[in-house]
């Protein structure tokens, strides 16, 4: 158990060790290693990089003067794994555990840095760019959901402790009333991070509105959009954040008890947050009389079992309860009758993770960030054609632009931009015309895209928009529970006609059957995993018709994606090496040595594996 | 959505698990919903959740089978059937199907009579149906356990079968 003061004494005293990381002046421990710990990196044996700088250092005498520290995800996942060294910041990237031994002894010991290592910004054309700090990736970035990602060591309570965490919890739990902590929340602006960007604020009101002995505060992890992983490295790098930030939430609305719900397929996270909890408990920041306040409240972790739906809050609920995962319809709303039956508040991950500055900062610095209703940052998972693949978090109202061309490094291999697609199989694509556009909730929703959790996927020329609507039909097709008809049989529809039409079948009416089916099912689904499944459809088809159209009318695919509309062919640049013949998995090709070669069209598969391997570039699809 | 086919692979489960399993229900028990955590641990304890763990569960937490079997059928994490002790995969993506593959899985599913997403009754073989998995240039491939067989054709498989497990 810890008072107000204990928490307090550990911040003075860790602060000096902590001088080093933030590069405040001297301390004992004269460098801070940061191997990065996240998903990405450690599936790049970065566990086994943290343990051979542990050993390599002991080696060599120096565990008392350098502290090497496993944190969550830096964002910079494409370049991993990646190893910060403090004071100096520097940035060595995609560090392989035989590097550790030169590192220590060039740059720990001897003081020179290991070139071959640092990270090399792509923008300056392979210009070395030694601090984190300064690379385009990180200059551009507001990191508030993030802060602590990279920073901390995850699995020690001190040092969130001692970048300021839980004073937020203490603030309010002594100086703010229940309705006092909801005010500053709701004139921060702050909306739902989880997709639909519901006034946070609003939804803390209903649920404190609603009277009941028991009420429940609950954490939405079930991150489930493709391609979209902010909430784990929010979860693998900054675990008490999200306690914390529960806590408040149960003393604003006047509950004891939380749930995070998690997807099992998070080991990391799932274990980094157990450990958070445990810590918490032991410091009596969970449990009775709370920093000796008087208020209860404590948080159990129930995990998911691999259901796409159960991301949805009726239907989250409803699997906590121990029920197949289906929705269920509103009203009544959560903040009404929720987990079992009594009054629930539901925010997800990254929404919780702004709460605690939030009530430090206060509301009026959140609100100076972002644009006129979206305030803050929003944290986006970059993925596709990318050059830096990787975590984002910018001020609302950046515009696309800033986040493919500067921080993600553009598009490799000189392809053209065609569009961006967010909010995963519920959002929809941002043509390259709306480049431009400032990211924020409104603006993604009125040009028929929406914010969705984050995800931001980069599609360049050689992506078929038809191909990629039918991708994110059979994904909801396969996660569809069922429950509802409209969604059930509707979106298998929607996907039949879409193999249809690229299979070389497609008919000019099947437009227009296509956009009613999609009104219908957004009209009369239940959930919004239905409500939203045509949405890949309908922008598709707003900003790309031309596309469809080239497959219906002209039997043609423009990006050579759809394999039944290509054919591949022999240019007269084939100098008859023999190569492709003997590659291509069905014997397609054939032609004599130093003489042009031939691809039978009805056999071929259409693998392209003769043109992956061709030296000459000189076969073709058209 | 996944598989409801019942396996029929014997239930080998010992008295240790069930005692296992039994004990941790207790705790489980007191929770609220305590019915998916319940089954992931059975799961845990078992690999799977066999018709004879679903028993145990309803009966320990004293709710019918329906529910619990419902619920394991539901959700894509669950096993009704076991992996067996050599996984067998058959790529089904387009170059491997285009050389054969279909004919190949048929082949495996008579030879061990069963179909893809199960498990022989003596636990040896279970059998999937892959999406591509990369090396399409040996099309059709099959895998058992971390082994590729490429360009393999339906007359391949009982020798394949003979080479591992006798």
């Amino acid at each position: 158990m810890k008072t107000l003061e204990d928490l307090r004494n550990i911040r003075e005293t860790l602060k000096v060790t902590l001088a080093t990381r933030d590069r405040m002046g001297d301390s004992p421990v004269k460098k801070h290693i940061m191997c990065c710990g996240g998903t990405g990196c450690t599936s790049s044996k970065s566990k086994q990089i943290y343990k051979n700088f542990v050993d390599e250092i002991k080696k060599a005498g120096l565990e008392n003067e350098i502290q090497v520290v496993l944190t969550g995800c830096f964002g910079l996942c494409a370049m991993g794994p990646i190893v910060i060294v403090y004071p100096e910041e520097t940035f060595y990237s995609m560090v392989k555990p035989e590097d550790v031994a030169e590192i220590v002894s060039e740059h720990l010991v001897n003081g020179r840095l290991v070139h071959r290592l640092l990270y090399k910004d792509k923008a300056h054309e392979s210009h070395e760019v030694p601090k984190l700090g300064d690379t385009d990736f990180y200059r551009k970035q507001k990191r508030v959901a993030l802060r602590n990602c990279g920073h901390i060591d995850p699995e020690n309570i001190d040092e969130y402790i001692a970048y300021d965490g839980y004073e937020a919890l203490a603030k309010c739990l002594f100086e703010l009333t229940p309705q006092q902590v909801i005010d500053t929340v709701s004139q921060s602006g702050l909306r739902g991070r989880g997709g639909g960007g519901f006034p946070t604020g609003m939804k803390w009101q209903f649920a404190k509105n609603t009277q009941n002995i028991v009420k429940y505060v609950c954490c939405n992890a079930d991150e489930g959009d493709p391609g979209a992983f902010m909430d784990r490295s929010v979860l693998e790098g900054d675990p008490h954040a999200v306690i914390e930030a529960m806590i408040i939430a149960g003393y604003a609305i006047g509950s004891n008890q939380g749930y995070v719900y998690v997807r099992a397929e998070y080991p990391i996270a799932v274990q980094r947050l157990s450990v958070a909890i445990g810590q918490a408990r032991e410091y009596g920041l969970l449990g009775n009389d709370i920093l000796g306040s008087g208020f209860a409240f404590d948080i159990d972790i129930r995990l998911g079992a691999g259901a796409f739906v159960c991301g949805e809050e009726t239907a989250l609920m409803t699997s906590i309860e121990g029920n197949r995962g289906e929705p269920r319809p509103r009203p009544p709303f959560p903040a009404v009758k929720g987990l079992f039956g009594k009054p629930t508040l539901l925010n997800n991950v990254e929404t919780y993770a702004n709460i605690p500055q939030i009530i430090l900062k206060g509301a009026d610095w959140f609100a100076s960030m972002g644009t006129e209703k979206s305030k803050g940052t929003k944290v986006f998972a970059l993925g596709g054609k990318i050059t830096n693949t990787g975590l984002v978090e910018v001020p609302m109202g950046t515009t696309l632009r800033e986040i493919i061309e500067e921080i993600g490094g553009g598009i490799p291999g000189g392809k053209k931009f065609k569009a961006a697609q967010t909010g995963g199989p519920s959002g929809g694509c941002i043509p390259a015309s709306l480049i431009d556009t400032p990211i924020d909730y409104d603006n993604l929703i009125s040009i028929g895209s929406m914010m969705g959790s984050g995800g931001l996927i980069v599609m360049d020329e050689d992506t078929c928009m038809v191909d990629i609507a039918k991708f994110f039909l059979e994904f909801t097709v396969d996660e569809s529970c069922g429950k509802c008809t409209p969604c059930r049989i509707g979106t298998k529809r929607l996907l039949e006609i879409l193999e249809k039409i690229t299979s070389g079948k497609g008919e000019p009416e099947d437009i227009d059957r296509l956009t009613e089916l999609c009104r219908y099912i957004k009209d009369n689904a239940l959930c919004g995993l239905g409500q939203t499944a045509p949405n890949p459809v309908l922008s598709t088809l707003r900003y790309f018709k031309d596309e469809y159209i080239a497959h219906i009318n002209d039997k043609r695919c423009p990006a050579g994606v759809c394999k039944k509309l290509i054919t591949y062919k022999i240019t007269d640049a084939c100098k008859g090496c023999t190569l492709c013949a003997r590659k291509c998995p069905v014997g397609a090709i054939s032609g004599s040595v130093r003489e042009k070669h031939f691809i039978d069209t009805k056999t071929c598969i259409k693998c392209g594996v003769c043109m992956e391997n061709c030296k000459f570039g000189a076969i073709i699809k058209e | 959505m996944p598989k409801t086919k019942l396996t029929t692979v014997t239930f080998n489960g010992t008295p240790e698990q069930e005692a296992a399993l039994r004990a941790e229900l207790e705790a489980i028990k007191t929770l609220d919903g305590p019915l998916m955590p319940a089954m992931q641990k059975a799961q845990e304890i078992y690999g799977y959740l066999p018709i004879e763990v679903q028993k145990i569960v309803a009966e320990e937490l004293n709710v019918p089978l329906e529910k619990v079997f419902g619920i394991a059928t539901f959700y894509a994490q669950f096993n009704l059937n076991p992996a067996g002790k050599y996984p067998i995969g058959v790529c089904l993506g387009t170059a491997c199907y285009v050389k054969g593959s279909g004919e190949v899985l048929a082949r495996f599913e008579k030879e061990l009579g069963i179909s893809q997403s199960e498990c022989t009754a003596d636990g040896k073989y279970s059998l999937v149906a892959t999406r591509c998995i990369g090396c399409c240039g040996l099309a059709p491939v099959a895998t058992v356990g971390q082994e590729v067989y490429g360009k393999i054709t339906p007359d391949d498989v009982p020798a394949i079968l003979a080479k591992h497990g006798n």
